[in-house]
């Protein structure tokens, strides 16, 4: 990319170019990638085997444990954890981590305890997320940090191990990207309508080489666990981050938790925080501007997560699109979700209603969710899980009586985990079929082999649990009067 | 990591774009803790179907794989190079790639190219008027070729350099070791801290 150069070390700069510039350890020369300093490390079992396998083949230590943390969320059940694990392998994989963690020193929080959890949830719930830090894990979903105003970068096992010998990575400088949202969301419309509409608006491979700022009123409006949803979802852009800049929203998220900075250190670190805003003069390599005001439930239709409509569309026809590559994605994508062009988005009938993930699972969610359906009985032919993100909100949930909204409800209460997200554990779609989800990816198959997935906000994942067809809040206000009002997650 | 300088193979036209990790390896294959052994994993789903090009004769021994846009995106899982190297792929030639997948292909070897949409399709075009051909991938020239068609692809300089001279990244950025200890020194205590637990 030798048309990408990050700013210079004087004169005005963006937030991500302040976060970047403080963690130089070597400025690269030539061509080469910037050695970039990394803060905080996150670990879990699945991209982490092959890399402690590196550094013992090498005979190289893990440089810094003490800014290293692992849990275990991809490959765990969400049911009868206190028993062992079922499958073998997964089974193995857990144990691997358990005894590379042991060995080398490093902090873990395994299944069964109290901060066990999604990485991305369990990071910021300590008080280890911060503003104007950098985060790495082996997850693409890292981008979540950035809602604190950190740098989170997804990286691959490789990098992984790179991290763990060295604390630092050798990154590509990266270009800026300013998502001004601004105007108030109307009640029902949500922060995961908002990156929603912004992925179909730029597409999967618009963010590519860049960090991408989400700012206006829309944003500054919104609490952490919805900047999270919208940061989190960065990567499904392509982008190499997401941010958005830290304000008194964050400073009240993250004072008092169990990690974040102390007396002396939490004045010198607001001092710092405060100074990490993008400078007025700055300039965003791409801008990409939204009207919040207009926004309404978003849902996706196709197979990457920049196939998405508001819900009060109908499905597009694959001759809508002029470009050939657009036009044979979204003839494959349809063929694969099984649906005609021009079926509206709200007659599709759903089998399965996934509450949870790295996107969508923090207690705001589960609020939200817990609005729409308390009170209510799902529709019949659909199976509704929630799985909340952490041990903690799982408790934070219960100590609400949230649990006892959902079963009633008729939805299954589960442990904390990453589940249908990605189907690697046992929380999977049979082939064909069809769910509403709060996560991340439509992916062919990604919450299990021939399974299809609508991306949706909790409101609508709500909504659609109720009637069993795809359906916003809006719909329900007619039909059996509930409210929305005051759900901003 | 072996050094590479030119790959030569038979040519696939993979006619597909937003190629997700989670399609060239899904999940379900990502609960093992080695690094080999992944070759069956690779487009699990899509293999399924005996007409999917790789299953087809003529693309058996295949190499060098030309991808539509957006190839490798998604999921951060370093699984999908292992699987295309088990499998043989070598080099990846395609208009866009996703990030992270790009450069997890250069810590392991798997040559990954960027050339324009319009070429990438005259070398689909090329390659189905006779399947099984070869493609030869040069990155000394920084070349790609079929039959005499050839182009330049884009790779940046420090992973081609890494490439062609099979060097460890960890190796590398410990020369500048007393620079990371001189930078955690003036590291700000209020940093995080993993350890002691809180």
């Amino acid at each position: 990319m030798s048309d990408t150069a990050t700013a210079p070390s004087t004169g005005p700069k963006t937030l991500a170019e302040k976060v970047w510039n403080d963690h130089l350890v070597v400025k690269g020369e030539d061509g080469s990638p910037d050695l970039i300093y990394i803060d905080l490390h996150l670990v879990h079992e699945v991209t982490s085997p092959q890399a402690f396998d590196g550094l013992r083949q090498a005979g190289r230590p893990v440089r810094r444990p003490d800014l290293t943390i692992a849990t275990e969320d991809h490959n765990t059940p969400t049911l009868a954890i206190d028993r062992p694990i079922v499958d073998l392998t997964s089974r193995t994989q857990i144990e691997t981590l358990r005894t590379n963690c042991e060995e080398f020193g490093i902090r873990l929080h395994p299944l069964g305890d109290i901060e066990q959890g999604i990485v991305h949830v369990v990071g910021p719930q300590l008080g280890l997320t911060m503003p104007g830090i950098t985060v790495v894990c082996g997850d693409s979903h890292t981008s979540t940090h950035g809602a604190f105003g950190a740098m989170g970068i997804g990286i691959g096992t490789s990098e992984v191990e790179h991290v763990l010998a060295t604390q630092t990575l050798p990154l590509a400088p990266f270009k800026t990207m300013a998502i001004t949202v601004e105007g108030e969301l109307r009640p029902g419309v949500t922060a995961k309508d908002i990156i929603l509409a912004v992925i179909a608006k730029i597409g999967t491979g618009g963010g590519q080489g860049y960090v991408l700022e989400y700012r206006g009123s829309a944003i500054r409006a919104l609490s952490m666990d919805g900047r999270m949803t919208i940061c989190n979802m960065s990567i499904e852009a392509g982008a190499r981050a997401g941010m958005v800049a830290p304000d008194q929203t964050t400073y009240d998220y993250l004072k008092g938790r169990a990690h974040a900075p102390e007396g002396a250190d939490w004045d010198a670190a607001v001092a710092y925080w405060d100074t990490l805003a993008t400078d007025d003069d700055a300039v965003f390599d791409a801008e990409v501007y939204l009207d919040a005001s207009e926004l309404e439930p978003f849902v996706t239709w196709g197979t990457n997560p920049g196939q998405g409509i508001s819900l009060s569309e109908s499905v597009p026809s694959p001759d809508s699109y002029s470009d050939p590559n657009d036009r044979q994605a979204a003839e494959r994508a349809l063929e694969y979700m099984d649906l005609a062009a021009g079926t509206p988005m709200k007659d599709i009938k759903v089998d399965a209603v996934f509450m949870g993930s790295c996107t969508n699972s923090r207690i705001e969610d589960l609020r939200a969710f817990a609005s729409i359906v308390k009170g209510q009985k799902k529709a019949d032919h659909v199976r509704v899980m929630v799985v909340p993100g952490s041990a903690r909100v799982r408790l934070e949930a219960e100590a609400e009586g949230l649990d006892k909204v959902f079963e009633e409800f008729g939805a299954e209460w589960r442990f904390a985990g990453c589940s249908m997200c990605l189907g690697m554990n046992p929380d999977q779609l049979a082939p064909g079929e069809r769910c509403a989800s709060t996560s991340n990816r439509n992916f062919e198959g990604r919450q299990g082999k021939g399974g299809r997935t609508h991306l949706v906000s909790p409101l609508v994942a709500a909504a659609t649990a109720i009637r069993g067809t795809l359906s916003s809040p809006w719909d329900l206000a007619v039909s059996t009067g509930s409210t929305t009002e005051g759900v901003n997650a | 990591m072996d050094k590479i300088t030119t790959i030569t193979g038979v040519a696939v036209p993979f006619r597909r774009s937003n190629v997700d990790t989670d399609q060239i390896i899904p999940a379900v294959f990502l609960k093992r803790v080695t690094k080999t052994g992944y070759e069956d994993a690779l487009f699990h789903s899509w293999r399924q179907d005996p007409d999917f090009i790789l299953n087809r004769p003529e693309y058996q021994g295949a190499t060098v794989l030309f991808a539509g846009q957006d190839f490798g995106i998604g999921s951060s899982r370093e699984h999908a190079v292992w699987a295309l190297r088990d499998f043989g792929i070598t080099a990846v030639i395609a208009p866009r790639f996703g990030d992270i997948f790009r450069g997890n292909s250069g810590k392991q070897g798997l040559l990954v190219g960027t050339v324009d949409e319009e070429l990438v399709e005259k070398f689909w075009e090329l390659i189905e008027a006779e399947p099984g051909r070869a493609a030869t991938v040069d990155l000394v020239a920084r070349t790609v070729s079929v039959a005499d068609f050839t182009v330049p692809f884009d790779i940046d300089d420090y992973t081609r350099w890494r490439l062609l001279e099979g060097l460890d990244d960890i190796g590398l950025t410990l020369r500048d070791e007393a620079r990371i200890t001189q930078f955690e020194a003036a590291r700000e205590t209020w940093r995080p801290r993993t350890l002691p637990v809180r």
